[in-house]
C-alpha cells in the first residue's frame, strides 16, 4: 500500500541535513509551506541553499530561516526583505539573482530531466555577463560573482544557457492532497509549488486538507503523486516568528 | 493652436494622464501585463467596449477589480502580492506556464515603468547600483512580450531626462521598448529608431526636445 502521509513533521523532515539545498514553493506568503519551514527551523538546520522566488515581507516562512541565520545561499528573483540585503552586503548570505521565469523553468527543467536550456530572458544584462555580485566579503569587497552565461544566437537573437535545478529536497504547499501524494492547489497559491516539487530529489508536501483516495478526480489533480514523497498536514499554528533575530548588524 | 504653459501638463494628475493616454491605445482582445506604479492606473481608463485580458506573472489570466473590504482571499493575489478578484472566464496556471505565456510571445503588451529608456529601446528599470537588487519577471517580460510600452515621467525628480542616448543604469533588456508614454509626449521605437509621434496637449515639440537627451525624429501626425 502506498501511504505517503506522515503525522509528525519533525520526524519526517529529520532526514534533511544542514547544508542541504531546498526548493521552496510560494509567492510571498501565498502558497508558502510555513509548517515545513518552521519544522526546518525547529530542527535547527543551517547552512542551507534555499531556492525560492522571494523571501517575503516579514520574519515568517523564509524570513524566519533568514532571521535565524540558517541560509547560506538564496537563489531567487525578488528577495525584497530589507534585512536580507543587510545580510547579503555584509557577506553572510549569497544571492544568485535569477529572472522569475528563468527560475520557474530551471526548477521545471531539473525535474523534467532537461539539464539546461537557452532563453532570451536576461541576455545582454549583468545577470548574464558575469558581473553580478554573488556574495561580498565582510569588508564589503565582492567575494564572488555569478558566472557569465554561455551565449548563442537563435533567429538572429541572443539567448543564454541556463541550467535545470535539482534540489536535494523540495518543500511545497497544496490545498488538498491524498496519501498517494496527488496534489491540488488553490487559485494563485499554486505559483511555484508544482515546479519546486518537480525539482526536489525528495519532496515534502504540506496540505490544508488530507482527502481520501479517489476524492480528487483524475482531471483535477494538478501534480501527480509521483513527484511527491511525503505528505503532511498544515499546522494551525504556522507560521511562527522567531523570538530573536540573529542579525549582528 | 493655443500653447498653454508646460506647467499644465505636469504636477498633480500627471500619472493618471499618462495612464489614460496609454489606455486609449489598448485594443479589443489584447492580453496585457501591467507592472507596478503608473501601469496599475491603466485599467480604470479602458473603454467599456474594449475587452482586455490582464495577466499577472504569478499565474493569473483575467484579473478583475480589487476586492471590496473583507472580500480578500490570501490565495488570490497579483504579482505585487496585493489581493485581487478574477473576471468570469479567468484562468490560473503555475509559474512555468505563466512565463510560457510571457516568453512564448502570447502577451500583446507589457506596460512597465522605467528608470531610463535609450534611443534604441534599451530599458533600465530593475536596479539602481548601491540599492537592493531584485529583478522579478521584468527581464522575461521585456524578452517575451510582443510590445513593451513604458510609462514614466519625462524627467526624473532632479529634472534629468529619462530618455537618453545610452542607459547608464544596468539594463533590463536590449532594444526591447516599442513605445514610451510620458507626461509630455508619446514616442514609438521602430527598427531601432526613436520617433516622436505625439505631444501632450499644450506641449511644444521644442519643449520636448529640451527635455530629451536622445536623438529622435519627429513623426507628428502619423497614425499611432
Amino acid at each position: 500500500m502506498i501511504d505517503k502521509f506522515r503525522a509528525d513533521p519533525a520526524a519526517a523532515l529529520a532526514v534533511i541535513p544542514s547544508g542541504a539545498s531546498l526548493a521552496v514553493g510560494g509567492f510571498g506568503s501565498s502558497g508558502r509551506p510555513d509548517t515545513l519551514l518552521d519544522t526546518v527551523c525547529d530542527l535547527d538546520r543551517r547552512d542551507l541553499h534555499v531556492i525560492v522566488n522571494n523571501v517575503g515581507g516579514d520574519f515568517t516562512g523564509i524570513g524566519r530561516l533568514l532571521a535565524e541565520g540558517r541560509i547560506r545561499r538564496l537563489t531567487a528573483s525578488f528577495p525584497v526583505l530589507p534585512e536580507f540585503y543587510d545580510e547579503y552586503f555584509a557577506g553572510r548570505v549569497e544571492l544568485e539573482l535569477i529572472p522569475q521565469g528563468t527560475l520557474a523553468e530551471r526548477l521545471r527543467a531539473g525535474g523534467a530531466g532537461i539539464p539546461a536550456f537557452f532563453t532570451p530572458s536576461g541576455a545582454g544584462t549583468m545577470l548574464a555577463d558575469g558581473t553580478f555580485p554573488l556574495g561580498y566579503r565582510a569588508d564589503g569587497e565582492v567575494a564572488a560573482r555569478m558566472p557569465a552565461r554561455e551565449r548563442r544566437e537563435f533567429g538572429g537573437r541572443e539567448h543564454i544557457l541556463e541550467y535545470g535545478i535539482l534540489a536535494d529536497f523540495a518543500l511545497v504547499k497544496a490545498h488538498k492532497g491524498d496519501r498517494r501524494g496527488n496534489l491540488r492547489f488553490r487559485l494563485s497559491a499554486r505559483n511555484f509549488n508544482p515546479l519546486a516539487a518537480m525539482s526536489g530529489r525528495h519532496t515534502f508536501a504540506e496540505v490544508e486538507h488530507l482527502v481520501g483516495i479517489g476524492d480528487l478526480e483524475p482531471d483535477d489533480i494538478h501534480l501527480p503523486g509521483v513527484f511527491v514523497d511525503e505528505v503532511l498536514l498544515k499546522s494551525p499554528e504556522s507560521p511562527k516568528q522567531p523570538a530573536t533575530a540573529e542579525f549582528s548588524a | 493652436m493655443t500653447q498653454v504653459p508646460l506647467q499644465a501638463a505636469t504636477g498633480r494628475g500627471t500619472r493618471d494622464g499618462i495612464a489614460r493616454r496609454l489606455a486609449a491605445d489598448l485594443r479589443d482582445g489584447f492580453v496585457v501585463n501591467l507592472g507596478v506604479g503608473i501601469p496599475l492606473l491603466v485599467p480604470q481608463y479602458i473603454s467599456p467596449d474594449v475587452e482586455v485580458t490582464f495577466h499577472a506573472e504569478n499565474g493569473v489570466l483575467g484579473l478583475g477589480p480589487p476586492p471590496g473590504p473583507g472580500q480578500e482571499d490570501p490565495d488570490l493575489t497579483d504579482a505585487g502580492k496585493q489581493p485581487i478578484t478574477l473576471i468570469s472566464g479567468a484562468a490560473i496556471v503555475d509559474s512555468a506556464m505563466s512565463f510560457a505565456v510571457i516568453r512564448g510571445g502570447h502577451l500583446d503588451v507589457t506596460v512597465l515603468g522605467a528608470l531610463q529608456v535609450s534611443a534604441r529601446g534599451d530599458l533600465a528599470n530593475w536596479y539602481v547600483p548601491g540599492r537592493n537588487p531584485a529583478v522579478g519577471g521584468a527581464m522575461d517580460l521585456v524578452a517575451g512580450a510582443r510590445e513593451v510600452w513604458v510609462t514614466m515621467e519625462h524627467a526624473d525628480r532632479a529634472g534629468r531626462p529619462k530618455i537618453v542616448a545610452d542607459c547608464t543604469f544596468p539594463l533590463t533588456g536590449r532594444e526591447v521598448v516599442t513605445r514610451v508614454y510620458t507626461d509630455l509626449a508619446v514616442f514609438h521605437i521602430v527598427e531601432g529608431q526613436l520617433r516622436l509621434t505625439e505631444c501632450a496637449p499644450g506641449v511644444t515639440p521644442a519643449a520636448i526636445r529640451a527635455r530629451t537627451a536622445a536623438p529622435y525624429t519627429e513623426d507628428l501626425g502619423a497614425e499611432g
